[in-house]
């Protein structure tokens, strides 16, 4: 297997495709597998590398690292989903980078949600494949990656006999989050005046900021809105911005739906049309 | 796993503090049914005193299912997509919301049974005995509605498919609690009885735990 001397630039700077992940020695860290499962013995620029217990690996002055796939952050391939008989999402592919914004617009019943609820894996469709944040959406994997998944619906997620703060405590509690990130986030979006307001008692766009609170502290890999600009008004609009802007900085990836392409011109850098069921660029 | 369940029944807990729909709706209609019985029956007291009990265990049953029933009708959709994708197990959503109810149904039956020693004042020796069964039966009972609230949700016809659900399977409850109150009544060993109620109990927690991912799917 081909070496070359250039060891030390492999630890500062991952070959392309790549990233070096917890470098301990001796150490088996928690990286991702490689997408797809390599061949095992491949030269990555230029260094030999080892694929062993489901990670690649090299050893570079006694050092052990793992390197880790940049793999899409969701990749969709024909995915159909029947109620019954009917397709409500007839033909759907795509593929979300890490640091991508995906924009889908439709009008009203093309199965924007329905889609959007298969990116969640809160939906198994009915055909296709797809892969979100490397786990196979047939499988069980994808509880392992639930965590990492934010999703704001129509409705926002809220118990109406909760105060605004005693519902984000309970999401915090529940992602090992500190309760204090809780009044951080409240703030964040304007509401630490009504924290102790029962949700019932709340707007429908105060409620939109308090779920748009709830991702700010979860800080999702992978952010999925449906209308995000729905109940909110001037003032909060930014806050959208702000959540899919700290999303894929921090190389994550975000998916936008909504019947109105303008509120998404300016967020996604990917737009796509779904139409009867079809999405299509 | 046990931190989520913990997390989940607290919840339950807080919202029922709340909204006290236990406390408005069914400790008051449990209440009332238990008063209209010795009405309807007059003054014949021997009557009277031999029926409580089983007026007891049959109005626990229908007015404590309701309790797990109302919780369940809160639990909407956004709010059990959220659960999901925090990580939350169906198991452990299973064994905190059967916690909530089984906390909610152990003191309903509670206040039940001071109400049902006023009214009925039955020959009943209060053992420690007493409140295993009442415990045991309130566990079960939470299970049981908490597996048919799940097995009915997103069904239009819930409501009526849960109580017809729910009765059929806890009728071996009732019977092994009603009996062990009997036998104890008669000064005679509960133990036969106490150990077919842990044994129901043991089925439905290993049904419960089983289910409760493929009725997760399921209701998606």
């Amino acid at each position: 297997m081909a070496t070359n001397h250039r060891p030390v630039n492999l630890l500062q700077t991952p070959p392309p495709g790549f990233a070096v992940s917890r470098p301990k020695v001796g150490c088996w860290g928690d990286t991702e597998p490689l997408f797809p499962p390599p061949a095992n013995e491949v030269s990555v620029g230029g260094v030999a590398t080892k694929w062993r217990r489901g990670r690649r690996e090299v050893t570079v002055a006694g050092r052990l690292i793992h390197l880790r796939a940049m793999s899409p952050i969701l990749t969709l391939n024909d995915i159909e989903v029947l109620f019954g008989n009917v397709p409500v999402v007839a033909s759907a592919s795509c593929v979300v980078e890490s640091g991508q914004c995906l924009g889908i617009q439709g009008p009203n019943g093309s199965g924007k949600t329905t889609l959007l609820r298969v990116m969640a894996t809160l939906l198994k469709p009915t055909s296709g494949k797809g892969f979100i944040l490397d786990a196979d959406l047939a499988t069980p994997q994808v509880d392992e990656v639930r965590r990492r998944i934010g999703l704001s619906g129509h409705l926002p997620a809220l118990s109406d006999h909760l105060t605004l703060r005693e519902n984000l405590e309970f999401v915090a509690r529940i992602s090992d989050r500190s309760q204090t990130r809780v009044i951080e986030v409240l703030e964040m979006v304007g509401l630490a005046g009504a924290a102790d307001r029962f949700a019932e008692r709340c707007s429908h766009g105060m409620r939109k900021r308090a779920d748009l609170a709830r991702l700010f502290m979860t800080e999702p890999d992978l952010l999925l809105l449906d209308e995000p600009h729905a109940g909110l008004d001037s003032s909060a609009t930014p806050l959208v911005a702000a959540l899919v802007h700290r999303t894929i900085q921090k190389g994550g990836a975000a998916v936008l739906v909504s019947h109105d392409p303008t509120t998404m011109v300016d967020l996604a850098d990917q737009h796509m049309t779904l139409r009867t069921g079809v999405l299509s660029q | 796993m046990t931190t989520h369940a913990f997390e989940i029944a607290r919840h339950d807990l807080m919202v029922e503090r709340r909204a006290k729909e236990t406390l408005t709706v069914v400790v008051p209609f449990g209440l009332a049914a238990l008063i209209a019985l010795p009405m309807a029956i007059g003054v014949d007291l021997p009557l009277i005193s031999r029926i409580g009990p089983a007026a007891y265990w049959s109005t626990a049953l229908l007015f404590g299912m309701q309790i797990a029933w109302r919780q369940s009708v809160a639990d909407t959709g956004p709010n059990r997509d959220l659960i999901t994708l925090l990580g939350v197990s169906p198991v452990s959503r299973f064994w905190g919301r059967t916690a909530a109810s089984a906390v909610l149904l152990i003191a309903f039956m509670l206040l039940l049974g001071v109400a049902a020693i006023l009214l009925f004042s039955p020959e009943l020796p209060l053992t420690p005995w007493l409140l295993l069964i009442i415990l045991t039966f309130g566990l079960g009972l939470a299970m049981i509605s908490t597996l048919a609230a799940d097995i009915t949700s997103g069904l239009s016809g819930r409501a009526p498919l849960a109580s017809v659900l729910v009765v059929p399977l806890a009728l071996p409850l009732l019977v092994g609690a009603a009996q062990a109150v009997e036998s104890l009544t008669r000064g005679s060993g509960i133990l036969a009885w106490l150990l077919m109620l842990v044994a129901v109990e043991i089925v439905l927690a290993v049904a419960g735990t089983l289910a409760a991912r493929p009725l997760e799917e399921a209701v998606r």
